[in-house]
């Protein structure tokens, strides 16, 4: 027999590395590693001038356990810790967000432009958002609450619609509902605004995004969100590389396909209806990071979903330092800072790397 | 010295189908089906196309509805949580889902996925049964392969390594060999037989190429219409009648050097110069 090893010969060296290359560790240290500096940096960065050592300085002093007392003074304090680092935060937070929701919303309906906002999610939190507005006696306060509900009425709609029509085996009844549900909100919202046209300022600001008012209160509203979806996703890695090889392999692995669609999708939806809450509808992240680690990394959800998690918060972050200082004093609306530099690089990552394979 | 122990030996290997019936809409697919498969035994399944060799494969695989019963071990596996049953019977498809970004050696890790818990991650232990599997089907250069780039006959073998991966005692293969050329397609069944050997697996296949059938099992089971019109071993099931109706063409079978069974077709009119 050619080719075959013999019974009783001694495993090659190249089991080694073969058992070696399920592990993703590095990928995701390299990630990490960036996700720090990116961080860091864009705290440091900002129209008062602050040394990047004051910046550590202060950054160390308000870490627990470590008794350090910054030299830098009462305003240099206040401006990192209640003004630049909140705001760090909660654009890592929504990136990372967006970015597991899009990874995760490609691998259940196997489509590569499934992004976060696919079921509906976008327009019922548009919805939410510009009720919140144009209503005479509601107060700001309301407009996260309001597109947080605004995005899961509109995904349960989806869902109900989706799963009552067509093959429940496929992903595609739901797709297609969630096409039709969102044109629904949108026209609702349309003319909402119509009917109101002097609230339309604050309604397209929010729209396009914005991080500009981020403060400790918003990181603590969506956190127990994020890392709730992110663990529920993160769980599910493997089960995501099961659905790769369809529904029926997958079934004969002794997978689900449908439980797994719910529970992701719902928890992709969970978590990004959470996000866009306090961030705006900021699109482009879901679709470009995982596809840059796709093309960086081996594509197997075990090591595409953690590093899009990280480098979802490092590509929002600095999308975000953009967004503050491009034409600072004023601020750019963080969706197009995502569209305008995130559309042409990953065209360019596109044509210049292995374009021609499938990206799933 | 060979880590793996044989893990499907024991009663689990022993395959019962009883009454089966399996039904598309107006048409039965196949229609009381009974047949035991022993511990450790290669059952061929032959039959035209159309005469109910795959519906019968994924109906025990239970990737479609079935009537009757069917039994692992003694036991009904109806009652069986799907990971459970993916741990006692592995299902090689007739035209496997290979997404080309996937890497070999994440393809085969897929095969341990009903040993893990719904949340579980691999240890060291199932990566090294993936490494193993891979080094034995001359597969462990190319691990980070991605599937894109591997040529029909490796993807077949991987495809073979994810089933085993499994480690269920029952192997079910639908057409395994189909796009195989001649060699490729004795090495693979080769492979699969030296691994029943190996572990007492019981194997269930399905098979176009007769002589190949003969081969291999050690038994055959003759479909047409979804019923079992023959079973017993190659040399009482390939006769030149019953296939000559069962396939629609003229065959003729003859003996090999080694008394094996050969299995020819004709042409349905004589060659006209």
């Amino acid at each position: 027999m050619r080719g075959w090893r013999r019974r009783g010969e001694p495993p090659t060296p190249a089991i080694t590395s073969a058992v070696a290359g399920v592990s993703a560790g590095t990928p995701i240290l390299v990630a990490a590693v960036v996700l720090v500096v990116v961080a860091v940096v864009s705290t440091a960065v900002g129209p008062a001038n602050l040394s990047l050592a004051t910046v550590v300085g202060v950054l160390v002093s308000h870490v627990p356990l470590i008794h350090y007392h910054a030299s830098a003074s009462a305003v240099a304090n206040a401006i990192v810790w209640e003004i630049r680092l909140p705001r760090v935060v909660l654009a890592g937070l929504v990136g990372s967000m967006l970015a597991a929701g899009g990874a995760s919303y490609q691998g259940v309906f196997r489509n590569p432009l499934a992004d976060p906002y696919l079921l509906g999610v976008a327009a019922g939190a548009g919805l939410g958002a510009t009720i919140a507005i144009v209503t005479p006696r509601a107060s700001f306060e309301w407009l996260p609450i309001a597109a947080f509900l605004g995005g899961a009425v509109a995904v349960s709609l989806t869902y109900l619609v989706g799963a009552r029509t067509g093959q429940r085996s496929s992903g595609t009844s739901i797709v297609l509902a969630g096409v039709a549900v969102a044109a629904l909100f949108t026209a609702v919202q349309t003319d909402l605004q119509q009917q109101h046209a002097a609230d339309l300022q604050p309604v397209y600001s929010w729209i396009l995004g914005s991080l500009a008012t981020a403060s400790w209160t918003d990181v603590r509203l969506i956190l127990p969100y994020v890392v709730v979806s992110g663990a529920v996703l993160l769980a599910h890695r493997r089960l995501l590389d099961a659905l790769r090889v369809g529904e029926e392999e997958a079934s004969s692995l002794g997978v689900h396909p449908q439980r797994v669609r719910l529970v992701v999708v719902a928890a992709a939806t969970l978590g990004t209806a959470a996000a866009v809450s306090v961030s705006g509808l900021i699109g482009f992240v879901g679709i470009i990071v995982p596809h840059l680690v796709r093309l960086t990394t081996n594509a197997s959800y075990r090591v595409v979903l953690p590093v899009s998690m990280i480098s979802g918060a490092s590509f929002l972050i600095l999308a975000d330092l953009g967004a503050r200082m491009l034409e600072s004093p004023a601020e750019v609306p963080l969706g197009v800072v995502t569209a305008f530099v995130g559309g042409p690089f990953f065209i360019f990552v596109l044509r210049s790397r292995r374009s021609q394979q499938g990206v799933l | 010295m060979r880590a793996t122990p044989a893990p499907s030996s024991g009663p689990h290997g022993q395959l019962d189908i009883e009454g089966l019936v399996v039904r598309y809409e107006q048409t039965v697919a196949v229609s009381d089906v009974r047949l035991t498969v022993a511990p450790g035994e290669w059952l061929g399944v032959i039959g035209a196309n159309g005469a109910g060799k795959s519906s019968l494969l994924r109906a025990v695989a239970r990737l479609s509805a079935y009537e009757g019963a069917v039994r692992i071990g003694g036991r009904d596996t109806a009652g069986l949580s799907r990971r459970r049953f993916a741990q006692l019977v592995a299902y090689v498809p007739q035209k496997p889902e290979l997404p080309a970004q996937m890497r070999a050696v994440d393809y085969v890790a897929l095969g341990r996925l009903p040993h893990l818990g719904y949340f579980g991650a691999e240890n060291p232990r199932d990566r090294l049964r993936c490494g193993e599997l891979l080094a034995r089907l001359s597969l462990a250069h190319m691990s980070d392969r991605p599937l894109g780039a591997m040529s029909g006959g490796e993807l077949q073998r991987l495809v073979l390594a994810r089933a085993l991966a499994q480690e269920a005692p029952i192997l079910l293969m639908d057409e395994p060999t189909s796009a195989l050329d001649l060699g490729r397609r004795v090495e693979a069944l080769e492979l699969v037989d030296e691994l029943r050997r190996e572990r007492q697996l019981t194997v269930v296949s399905a098979l176009h190429d007769l002589t190949l059938a003969a081969q291999f099992a050690d038994r055959l089971v003759l479909l047409a219409g979804g019923v079992i019109v023959a079973t017993g071993t190659p040399h009482e099931v390939l006769v030149e009648g019953a296939l000559d109706q069962h396939f629609g063409t003229r065959v003729q079978v003859l003996q090999g050097e080694d008394g094996e069974v050969i299995v020819v077709p004709r042409r349905q009119r004589e060659r006209t110069s």
